[in-house]
């Protein structure tokens, strides 16, 4: 990340805090993550302290101070999927994955992350890895997803 | 670019001359769930195939958002008949274009069955999901491509806009929107003509309108599938608001978490700012107003309208202390109306159709229709639009089939974390805001989550409270600390090493929680425990005293066989805060 890279960025947005959010997901779409260096540039682009624009960054779900993995897989852990046994598929996916969530394995294949409710509760269990939906998702369905993206490398 | 009302009408008149209705239309269902069962495939082999035949000018293709039956996705309905297909395969895409493109027959095996009865139905009209909804928001469905503006304009869109805009005066349209009977969908059910009114009266030189679509609760979804489906139905919606209530800026606060509804809204504003029908003198008149979406980051607490405020506003989204009312002062210290996607989709209906005939649907007290997410463990799981007083028991079984795998119905879970349950003795409870209240629960947005024998209550307590916990922004100490005990004992519970007095010290926090907190998902966050305690307090006891969990979810309690059950005499571990 250099100066010249946020300032074409950050260009497209107006100067004022209102645009924050917007202007921290367009620099987690272009790096994967906000990298630190990058809070000094985005404090001064919308005329604020870079302890806010930090506040702001870990209040919110979405956004990542460190890079992820190659592949981010997502488990919902919704009312619908919990009750048609997501706990269960979590638990698997920790194994298989041997991560936490918000964790990246040490091969940097994949980041683990939970969401509250993908919205698509009739097919549940959800899994969506990279933004492709997988839908009643199985303990077994678990190892072949996962065997299948470290087929991809 | 449209200057003047007239125009609507042309336009209307213009597609259906240059693109004249093909005698066979297929119609295939490309919503989230559509695509994560595998629409996409069923869309191309459908593109290849007419191709291949050579019916690419003779038959029409149409993609549209969610049609609401999603345990039976992808699925198709072929027009003018209304012959539906569910579950397809791509494989089955030659022998439809055959059969009944072609020859006009319906192909057997492709047909719904009834699971309970066996009866085959071959129209989509016939099926009992379909049959019992009254679906005014949602039928549109099936007939717009959300990504074309000439769907919407061919389904009379924007026909109550350009009446609200010449034909009414701002206080009209609230006096229509009042009389109509409109409550707020997005769960409290505050009557929308004299939110509007509060903040029309307000004065200020400027006023904001927030169209609330941070969907949170999980299990619900008809927010973002409306969003997804219908984009402009909301857009109409806000413009109308906007023009009764004197605002010239309008947001659209949508989740990320859905970004099906992110990219459709935003190519529907986009097309209406480039047909004259956002920005300066909409339709030629002299209103002028804008619509910015400002997408979500992953934080429910942003559902709650002021922390849905500070989030627009750039800053940590914590709540405030209510009054001042968002009406009175709101973004940026302005005031500001703000309604949940529903609702807004209601105005452009009631407009149209005239208060008089909106008002004689649904209850006393609640009209129109309601959409309901169907989930958990229910047969037929989707998206279902009913009146407003339809019974408890008509949703589950005559339109949901009843519970799956031949289990027993326990309690349906309605409102989402802020909500409560209704167990079988409320299944002929007629559905509007006032009586699931009384009945301890709350409507919320339109979450229902069935629940069979094999649900754990004490252990969807917890999920709750996990959920609630997590979620809480951490400014009032009530709904911070107190949530996070509660929890706590819950977790307890259900590992076997809960206390007889853990009942009395949830009620207790629950109460101080309800009462001390700042914003609702505080004050509600307590309701999922305390209605299961009252429900089903001899689940919570059976895990503390016999350390069994009956539905056999809890891990903990679970005996392996040929394994003892874990002793119960273990010691129960001392609570942090005696």
């Amino acid at each position: 990340m250099t100066g010249v890279e946020m300032d074409d960025l950050l260009r497209e947005f107006g100067r004022d805090q209102k645009h924050l959010t917007q202007i921290l997901h367009k620099v987690q779409a272009e790096y994967g993550y906000i990298p630190p260096q990058a809070i000094r540039w985005i404090a001064r682009h919308v005329n604020t302290t870079e302890n806010e624009v930090y506040g702001v960054l870990t209040f919110y779900n979405a956004f990542r101070l460190r890079p992820g993995g190659k592949h981010l897989v997502t488990v919902c852990q919704g009312t619908s999927c919990h009750v048609r046994g997501g706990a269960r598929i979590f638990d698997e996916m920790k194994k298989e994955l041997g991560v936490e969530p918000g964790e990246t394995t040490s091969d940097r294949m994949f980041t683990l992350e939970t969401v509250n409710c993908f919205g698509c509760c009739a097919i549940g269990p959800t899994v969506v890895i990279n933004g492709t939906y997988f839908s009643q998702v199985s303990v077994e369905d678990v190892h072949s997803i996962i065997a299948e993206y470290r087929k991809r490398k | 670019m449209l200057t003047h009302p007239s125009q609507l009408t042309a336009w209307k008149a213009r597609i259906l001359e240059e693109s004249p209705v093909p005698k066979k239309t297929v119609v295939v269902s490309n919503g989230t769930c559509g695509r994560a069962s595998g629409s996409l495939a069923i869309i191309e082999a459908f593109g290849q195939e007419l191709e291949r035949r050579d019916l690419r000018e003779t038959v029409g293709l149409e993609v549209t958002g969610c049609h609401g039956f999603c345990e039976l996705e992808p699925n198709i309905v072929i027009y003018p008949e209304g012959i539906y297909y569910g579950r397809l395969k791509p494989e089955d895409v030659p022998m439809v274009i055959e059969k009944t493109i072609l020859k006009n027959k319906v192909v057997d095996p492709l047909v719904y069955a009834d699971p309970k009865t066996g009866r085959r139905y071959a129209l989509q009209k016939d099926i009992p999901f379909y049959r019992k909804q009254m679906r005014l928001l949602t039928e549109d469905n099936l007939r717009i491509d959300p990504n074309r503006i000439d769907d919407y304009v061919l389904a009379d869109g924007y026909q109550a806009l350009a009446k609200a805009l010449f034909d009414m005066t701002a206080e009209e349209v609230i006096r229509e929107i009042d009389a109509a009977g409109l409550r707020g969908r997005g769960g409290a059910g505050f009557p929308t003509g004299k939110k509007w009114e509060f903040c029309r009266n307000e004065s200020a030189d400027r006023r904001y309108i927030i169209c609330n679509a941070d969907e949170g609760n999980p299990g619900t979804y008809m927010d973002r599938s409306i969003l997804a489906a219908n984009p402009h139905s909301v857009i109409e919606g806000m413009i109308i608001g906007a023009y009764a209530i004197g605002a010239a800026e309008g947001y659209i606060y949508v989740r990320m978490e859905a970004p099906q509804a992110v990219r459709q809204v935003t190519i529907a504003r986009d097309q209406a700012r480039k047909f004259g029908l956002l920005g300066k003198s909409i339709l030629g008149s002299e209103f002028h107003f804008d619509i910015q979406i400002v997408e979500g980051a992953g934080a429910f607490v942003c559902g709650e309208e002021t922390s849905l405020m500070s989030s627009i506003e750039g800053r940590r989204a914590v709540s405030r202390q209510r009054p001042p009312f968002p009406a009175q002062s709101g973004l940026w210290g302005f005031p500001t109306n703000i309604n949940n996607v529903e609702t807004w989709a209601n105005v452009p209906l009631i407009i149209k159709r005239g208060a008089e005939w909106y008002s004689q649907i649904g209850t006393s007290k609640s009209k129109g229709t309601k959409i309901f997410s169907l989930v958990g463990k229910i047969r037929h799981a989707g998206q279902v639009e009913v009146p407003m007083g339809i019974k408890l028991r008509e949703i589950i079984y005559d339109i949901g089939g009843g519970i799956k795998d031949g289990k027993k119905f326990k309690a349906v879970q309605t409102g989402g974390p802020a909500g409560g349950f209704l167990p079988a003795e409320f299944l002929d409870l007629a559905m509007d805001y006032d009586n699931v209240v009384q009945a301890g629960s709350t409507m919320g947005s339109g979450g229902m989550i069935v629940l069979d024998e094999t649900t754990c209550m004490v252990d969807l307590a917890r999920h709750y409270m996990h959920f609630t916990q997590e979620e809480s922004c951490g400014k009032c100490v009530p709904c911070r600390v107190g949530t996070r005990q509660m929890h706590d004992i819950l977790v307890r519970i259900t590992r076997g090493e809960g206390e007889e007095e853990d009942l009395a010290r949830l009620e207790d926090l629950g109460d101080s929680i309800r009462v001390a907190s700042l914003c609702g998902l505080g004050q509600s966050a307590p309701n999922p425990v305390l209605s299961t305690l009252r429900h089903f307090r001899e689940e919570y006891v059976e895990h503390i005293k016999h350390k069994k969990c009956g539905a056999r979810v809890c891990k903990e309690l679970i005996s392996l066989p040929g394994q003892e059950a874990r002793p119960t005499d273990r010691k129960a571990k001392k609570l942090k805060h005696d």
